[in-house]
């Protein structure tokens, strides 16, 4: 062996335990998952980035709008986490279109993830043809949670469509039960509009509303049906519903006071707590003619740098995140479904494989308003919503109106 | 200001000697006030300006400089919420601010008459000022659910027909936020007031008395006149309450039911972090400065640029 050789083998080892050094680097990551539920499921990523050899350093700040408010101004002050959540969705549209976010399209062609992924979920993470997030679960936000007890003292099924639920109220209201629990909170009045919206609209009108933003969807005979039903279903909800948190709307079908809710899978976490389980105490079914899902999601994002040990550190979560072991069980902690579909879910709850196995069908997937709409204007939908719902006097006409109107005014 | 402009009139009509000392003599003074100052300078006045220009241009999720004129203003002036904002802050600020003075003029009058335990009560009434705006927001929140609080109490007591859902009720909604704000601030203002009280002349109320002039009138006649630094005092600081009221919305209704409790600062808080509308939110907060300026403008000239050919 050459002196030659001998030196370049000994630069290459000292290479090699300076890159594996790398690994080891913090990746310090800004997310908002602080509740008991979500920090056992972000801890997974934790461990098994760990594993890996690298060190995560947890950032919860808690509340989604502190810590996205919180990690734009690291972002935009030049002194950005390793890796930052956002829902999936337009909400680091302008990062991207900055150049402030990476792309990991090398990690994306190599996972197949095109291929992986339910369509909605690529689209609203891929701009100009590059994926510039990682998605990493799905979740369902229009479930109707029921109480299989009080349907069953009442003697009516699991409602199918909405002028169904409608009628199964009023006779669980005759039984002296709270029909619908709702946190009267206006993000939950939107979501629960939403849930009629694409139920007994269809997912077309869905979609020309969130999406297209179209003042002739708005106007339709099929928009104005859906807002008189959602007007009819203000009968269901009792009076102590208005500032309601959702838990507490949850914990009402939980104790047995009131026997359907509408949520996101998320809620799956309050049933779990109190000691339920998915198709004993409580089921879940979507109402609407065909099983159409509302998905969104998480996605992380890995803002742009130049120093190399975060680079390496962001390659290795990218992977990490959507191992299959470890997607797997960090959605069961979270209550969502894999982002990857050829994961086999037989290992969850009934409600998680009955959400993976409407999804396997495209024509379920719908994009959820924050794919589609910008938050801007979902604001102004909200606040549409809200004032419609909580005054029972004002017509569907007078929304349709208002609903126009934000479809007009709002950026 | 004012304190400060004293000795320079003096100053300049004294001999240049003496002038010089007192500059030598203020200079440490000068020194120790000037971080303030600059930061009075960039921070406040800086980022007002900063917010002002922000709001002529479509700034969503980052600021962007670029100039669109009036429009945010012109679709501020459209949106139902902001209209609705103002008006409530306008009901509230009105009912918080003379509901206190006088809730607070009645506890100081009424601890004034040497009540027994005065110290227990002044404690009492002082108490919930030590609370902040998100801790009375959720207990008032939980006492006004009709499901949960005062209207199950009395309900369960056997008045089958009591109702009292201002909490859920649109057209009713703000004036709880009244009350909860009443609650929490009508011990400061009842504090101020019963300082100033005790710092009424015994003199004058033996007088009164000599004259033979009902108590009461003495209270409305006398006392409160002698009382004015202390009201405007009151008055400033749940002024200063009124225009930053967030935090007891936030905790009590989230500007429900529907949009029946929105208000000003809640419209910004929700355009600037959750809407990715820095542009209208920064509209609506140069609004609401103007406002200020508006109110505080007059009381500003009539205090200190009027009186200043006079002597102090």
């Amino acid at each position: 062996m050459s002196l030659k050789t001998r030196v370049s083998t000994y630069t290459l080892s000292v290479a090699l335990i300076w890159s594996s050094g790398a690994f080891a680097q913090k990746a310090e990551v800004l997310h908002w998952w602080t509740s008991a539920g979500e920090s056992a499921a972000v801890k997974v990523f934790a461990d098994q980035y760990a594993k890996t050899g690298g060190t995560w350093v947890d950032n919860a700040i808690a509340g989604g709008a502190n810590a996205r408010a919180a990690g734009i101004n690291r972002i935009v002050g030049g002194n950005p986490p390793t890796m930052m959540q956002f829902n999936t969705g337009k909400q680091f549209d302008e990062l991207v279109t900055n150049d402030l976010v990476r792309d990991v399209e090398t990690a994306a062609k190599a996972g197949k993830w095109r291929e992986i992924m339910p369509k909605p979920i690529v689209e609203a993470t891929v701009r100009d043809g590059k994926f510039y997030a990682v998605p990493v679960n799905i979740h369902g936000q229009n479930w109707l949670f029921y109480n299989t007890k009080l349907l069953k003292d009442a003697g009516v099924e699991p409602p199918k469509t909405f002028p169904e639920l409608i009628e199964t109220g009023e006779r669980l209201k005759a039984k002296g039960v709270i029909p619908l629990a709702l946190g009267g909170q206006p993000n939950w009045e939107h979501n629960l509009f939403r849930a009629v919206l694409v139920g007994s609209g269809g997912a077309d009108l869905f979609r020309s509303v969130y999406g297209k933003r179209d003042t002739k969807a708005a106007k339709s005979a099929e928009f104005k049906e859906v807002a008189e039903l959602f007007g009819k279903m203000r009968s269901l909800v009792d009076p102590g519903s208005p500032g309601r948190n959702w838990n507490d709307a949850a914990a009402l079908v939980i104790t047995d006071k009131a026997a359907m809710h509408f949520n996101g899978d998320w809620a799956k976490g309050e049933f779990t707590a109190a000691g339920q389980t998915a198709g004993k105490e409580y089921g879940c079914t979507i109402v609407g003619k065909d099983p159409r899902l509302v998905i969104g999601g998480d996605v992380f994002v890995f803002p742009a740098t130049k120093d190399k040990d975060q680079l390496a550190a962001q390659d290795k979560l990218a992977e990490v995140l959507l191992d299959p072991a470890t997607q797997l069980e960090f959605n069961k902690k979270k209550g969502s479904i894999p982002v990857r579909l050829d994961v086999d879910v037989s290992s969850m709850d009934i409600c998680a494989q009955k959400s993976a196995s409407v999804l396997k069908n495209p024509e379920n997937q719908v994009e959820a308003m924050e794919l589609l709409s910008t938050p801007n204007f979902s604001g102004a939908m909200q606040d549409a919503v809200t004032q419609y719902w909580n005054n029972p006097n004002m017509s569907a006409d007078a929304f349709v109106e208002k609903v126009t109107a934000a479809m007009q005014s709002a950026s | 200001m004012a304190i400060v402009s004293i000795p320079t009139a003096v100053a300049s009509s004294a001999r240049p000697l003496k002038s010089r000392r007192r500059v030598r003599m203020r200079l440490p003074a000068a020194l120790a006030l000037l971080p303030t100052a600059l930061i009075v300078l960039v921070v406040y006045i800086g980022c007002m300006l900063w917010t002002v220009r922000l709001s002529f241009t479509s700034s969503t999720l980052l600021p962007k400089l670029d100039w669109v004129g009036f429009a945010q203003y012109s679709r501020l002036f459209m949106n139902d919420r902001f209209l609705v904002s103002a008006e409530n802050i306008l009901i509230f600020g009105t009912l918080f601010v003379s509901g206190c003075l006088i809730l607070g003029f009645l506890l100081a009058v009424f601890i004034d008459q040497n009540v027994r335990a005065e110290g227990v009560l002044r404690t009492i009434f002082l108490y919930p000022y030590a609370m902040s705006f998100v801790v009375t927001g959720v207990a008032w929140q939980w006492f006004l659910n009709p499901g949960l609080g005062l209207q199950k109490l009395v309900r369960d007591m056997g008045f089958e027909n009591f109702t009292f859902d201002w909490l859920v009720n649109q057209e009713m909604a703000i004036y709880t936020i009244v009350i909860a704000g009443l609650w929490h601030g009508a011990g400061l203002t009842m504090a101020i007031l019963l300082a100033g009280l005790r710092g009424v002349d015994a003199d004058l109320w033996k007088a009164a008395r000599v004259d033979g002039i009902p108590t009461w009138r003495v209270y409305l006649s006398v006392v409160l006149p002698l009382l004015r630094p202390m009201v405007v005092t009151a008055t400033v600081l749940l002024a200063t309450g009124v225009v930053k009221l967030y935090d007891l919305v936030v905790a009590m209704t989230l500007g429900g039911p529907g949009i029946a409790t929105e208000v000003p600062a809640k419209f910004v808080m929700d355009h600037l972090f959750e809407r990715n509308n820095i542009a209208l939110g920064t509209a609506a907060a140069t609004i609401m400065l103007i406002t200020v300026v508006v109110i505080l403008a007059p009381w500003v000239y009539a205090k200190y640029v009027r009186p200043q050919g006079r002597p102090a």
